[in-house]
């Protein structure tokens, strides 16, 4: 097999950090690449490069043969090269058209484009129709306006990041079957996930990253997830151990929680009940976009409901606020790590003391304890294993999966009677991950109750005791974990509608 | 090639350092600039910078320097509070002289008795007009979603037609002819706003300045107010997860700033103006702006700020007067001071690579 890319030796150096050192690889047309490691192993720098948007300290790139030194993205996509971010770069209030026509060069007409758009998303089992605005579009259609977008340069290599992090079960098989057609007509696929299980089924190739250096190379299919997680992680992982409580009294109590749309995109929350245990675990599952962030919204006060509607241990708590809500033993968790969980461009200490302020005690009539916060800041750090030089760095130097870790471990070490969190282990590498879930099952093991917000289903079988499906902001019934199956969850997650618009 | 990298954490040595190098290179390029106009530009440079801190008349300015500088540090360190919190005050040129006319009234109810109580008195009416004023585009934000910048803006000009009714009709000197204007406070001793220490021009106002500033620097750096208020500023969307209600935090940043213009307001019209005239208006609400931006909206930076902003007012002066650099040239003198500061400014968030290395902008996406 001759290589379509051909990476060698290269190296990219940040102040502090090698990001990558002396990388090799190649790709073969038609093959479809897993890139494997941990967070911070270097993935995200490679794929920069390769796509333009950094370019190599040292080392080559050479694409079918000819030297390939991308200036820019524009380059790079000249040359064939494109790519699917993990996070959408859309504009919710325009059509799919006109977001696909803001990304190109040179855009044709409006209708033409739209009808080429049919064309492709049709022929790639992708249907979309090009005249829907964004803003009401899954996020599993979002991925295909990306996907679509990219598509319609006609790519030799397509990379994509992450993707099956906003696809519920059946959305994930749709999308292996369209990479899999496009290996097929010889374009190369780089794909990069957390997601072993799925690197296994879908991928020809795997390259292993660790610390900025390729550590191996293997066929995924003739190795176990175990094994490529060892060889990710350098040591052999612990998975995750309920030390089975015995789940006490009610704790948090839902009753018709029902909250209109915060803004012209957001998603109704629609008479919403629930009941929560002390030391029990309950799993959320949903498809991005279906009431995740306005549900915690409502639990950590940030929008205030109406009054007889959220009950923690009896007491009405409706109408307070987040930080009565925080006072009275409810945490919470967002899914945004930056700007919502964090202030990007505040300390760790600083950090600490935005949730932490009262519960830990570091007001004295007002002012704040900033040397107890700090300390609070360093037993977070400690405690959850979170790799930055200290308390005094901005959050925004943090990598996604340290960040993650301080955010959880700042919450968990406040002793909540309740903590919900939404998509705990989002894109944070599979020790990491762990560790977030052990933490966790810890929390619930100790009393407290645990609502674990997750698009991550293996997360979810893994860690509740009982599993519930948010869909348009209704929630399902829950179930007993244990009684279920993945199959049976993406049914629950009302997958079924989104099929039909599948085989249309 | 020169290119740009953003910092993972901001450089405080920069953020310390910037305002030095914009005040280093606004004289470099200022001094151009007299030079081009046929001025020898040591001589205005000393003029602006040296002559009113250590030259000849230095006695005399000195003077002149705390009485313009108090009411800048004054309303900037209110305006940074909101600044800090991303709500934009541009209005305090109006809460300024609403304070001014409302403290300035209240005195001139009980004339011409003789008592101590007056001038505190009209310093609360002073505190109070300015807080009442930046009032109404915060209740307008809070209620109706206005845009605070758009209101309290558009009320400054409500408030200057305000001040000349005020001057012309129900607040003028019944005794007085010619310049229509109320009466003199400044000559009646119960409203006067004394010079406290002789021939320092410190009078309440540069006082008032003082424990100003170390209430809003306690405050930003001790207290849970002062970090919501940054916090907000930083990410609103945390804030609010935080518990920070935003409708409350408007009204606080507002109506501290509102209130610390309007006793600016009321020191300068019961001292150094004297007297409610049409022209009393004197632009110290918009300067304010450059200060606390200057200052890097820091209550300890505006000290400098102010007192920098101040020097080249009266050293321009100095130099108008006494070398014939025309005032537009004062003027883009100062405009290049905030100009220069802006664009050091990117030095504290970014670093300059220059050379061979070829770094594209680090830019987003997972990290």
């Amino acid at each position: 097999m001759t290589a379509l890319l051909d990476l060698s030796g290269l190296t990219k150096t940040y102040p502090g950090v090698v990001a990558n050192d002396g990388v090799s690889f190649s790709i073969a047309a038609g093959e479809i690449h897993a890139l494997l490691g941990e967070n911070g192993a270097g993935k995200s720098t490679l794929v920069k490069m390769i796509y333009g948007l950094v370019s190599p300290d040292s080392g080559t790139m050479r694409l079918s043969g000819a030297s390939y030194t991308p200036q820019d993205p524009r380059a790079a996509r000249a040359s064939g090269v494109a790519m699917v971010f993990q996070h959408f770069s859309l504009f919710e209030a325009l059509s799919v058209a006109e977001n696909v026509g803001l990304g190109m060069e040179n855009p044709p007409k409006l209708r033409d484009l739209s009808q080429r758009i049919r064309e492709v998303s049709e022929a790639y089992g992708l249907p979309l129709d090009p005249a829907r605005r964004v803003g009401d579009l899954s996020a599993g259609e979002r991925q295909r306006v990306e996907i679509v977008r990219c598509l319609l340069q006609d790519p030799r290599l397509l990379i994509m990041d992450e993707p099956t992090s906003v696809l519920t079960p059946q959305e994930v098989d749709i999308l292996f079957t369209t990479l899999r057609q496009l290996a097929k007509e010889g374009t190369a696929i780089l794909y990069i996930s957390h997601k072993l299980e799925e690197i296994r089924t879908l991928c020809d190739a795997a390259t292993i990253l660790r610390g900025g250096k390729v550590v191996g190379d293997c066929n995924p299919r003739e190795v176990s997830a175990a094994e490529l997680a060892e060889r990710m992680v350098g040591t052999a992982l612990v998975a995750p151990k309920a030390s089975k409580a015995l789940t006490g009294e009610e704790i948090l109590r839902v009753e018709a929680l029902s909250l209109p749309p915060a803004s012209q995109f957001g998603t109704p929350l629609r008479d919403i009940s629930l009941s929560l245990r002390a030391g029990e675990v309950l799993g959320i599952g949903g498809v991005a976009g279906n009431g995740q962030d306005e549900l915690l919204g409502a639990l950590s006060g940030e929008r205030v409901s109406a009054a007889q509607c959220v009950f923690l241990e009896g007491q009405d708590v409706s109408r307070l606020g987040p930080r009565a809500r925080r006072k009275a033993g409810l945490l919470a968790a967002p899914e945004e790590r930056l700007g919502h969980a964090a202030a990007p461009d505040m300390s760790l200490t600083e950090n600490a003391a935005m949730t932490a302020a009262a519960r830990k005690g570091l007001l004295w009539r007002g002012f704040v304890d900033w040397a107890g916060a700090k300390g609070f800041a360093q037993d977070v750090i400690a405690a959850f294993d979170v790799r930055t030089p200290g308390p005094g760095v901005a959050a925004r130097a943090l990598s996604g999966g340290n960040l993650q870790k301080f955010v959880i471990g700042r919450e968990v070490l406040q002793d909540p009677k309740v903590l919900v969190v939404n998509q705990p282990t989002w894109g944070v590498d599979a020790s990491a991950a762990a560790a977030i879930r052990q933490a966790l099952l810890d929390l619930a093991a100790d009393g407290a109750g645990v609502i674990v917000i997750s698009q991550d289903l293996d997360e979810l079988l893994e860690i509740s005791d009982r599993f519930a499906a948010l869909n348009e902001g209704r929630l399902g019934a829950p179930v007993p974990t244990a009684d279920l199956t993945i199959e049976q969850i993406g049914l629950m997650l009302g997958g079924a509608h989104d099929m039909e618009r599948v085989h249309v | 090639m020169i290119r740009l990298e953003r910092r993972p954490t901001s450089s405080k040595a920069w953020g310390a350092a910037s305002p030095l190098l914009a005040v280093a290179l606004t004289m470099v390029a200022g001094g151009l600039m007299f030079a081009a106009l046929g001025k020898d530009p040591f001589l205005a440079i000393r003029t602006i910078f040296w002559d009113p801190i250590f030259g000849e008349f230095a006695w005399y300015f000195r003077g002149q320097l705390l009485v313009k500088a108090a009411p800048l540090i004054l309303i900037a360190v209110g305006l940074a509070l909101g600044f800090r919190a991303g709500i934009w005050n541009i209005g305090a040129e109006g809460q300024y002289i609403i304070g001014a006319i409302c403290g300035a009234a209240a005195g001139l109810v009980f004339y011409p008795a003789e008592t101590r109580l007056i001038f505190p008195m009209m310093v609360v009416f002073g505190a109070l007009g300015g807080f009442l004023w930046a009032m109404i585009p915060a209740l307008l934000k809070v209620r109706f979603g206005t845009n605070e910048i758009l209101v309290s803006l558009m009320l400054v000009y409500v408030a200057e037609n305000i001040l000349a009714s005020a001057a012309v009709s129900w607040l003028r000197n019944p005794d007085a002819v010619g310049f229509p204007g109320s009466r003199n406070l400044s000559q009646w001793p119960a409203a006067a706003n004394l010079e406290l220490i002789e021939g320092t021009g410190a009078h309440w106002g540069v006082m008032a300045a003082v424990v100003a500033v170390i209430f809003a620097q306690v405050m930003l750096t001790r207290h849970l107010i002062g970090f919501q208020i940054r916090l907000t500023g930083a990410a609103p969307r945390a804030a609010r997860f935080a518990g920070v209600r935003p409708a409350r935090l408007v009204v606080l940043c507002l109506g501290v700033a509102g209130a610390l213009a309007g006793m600016a307001g009321l020191f300068e019209v019961a001292g150094p103006a004297g007297q409610i005239s049409i022209d009393f208006a004197s632009g110290y609400g918009f300067t304010a702006i450059i200060v606390a931006f200057l200052g890097r909206l820091n209550p300890l930076g505006i000290v400098a700020a102010g007192l920098l902003m101040a020097l080249t007012y009266v050293g321009g002066d100095n130099a108008a007067g006494n070398l014939g650099i025309p005032g537009a040239a004062i003027s883009a003198f100062q405009g290049m001071l905030l100009f220069f500061l802006l664009a050091v400014d990117v030095l504290t968030n970014f670093r300059v690579r220059i050379g061979a290395r070829k770094v594209a902008p680090f830019s987003g996406g997972p990290g």
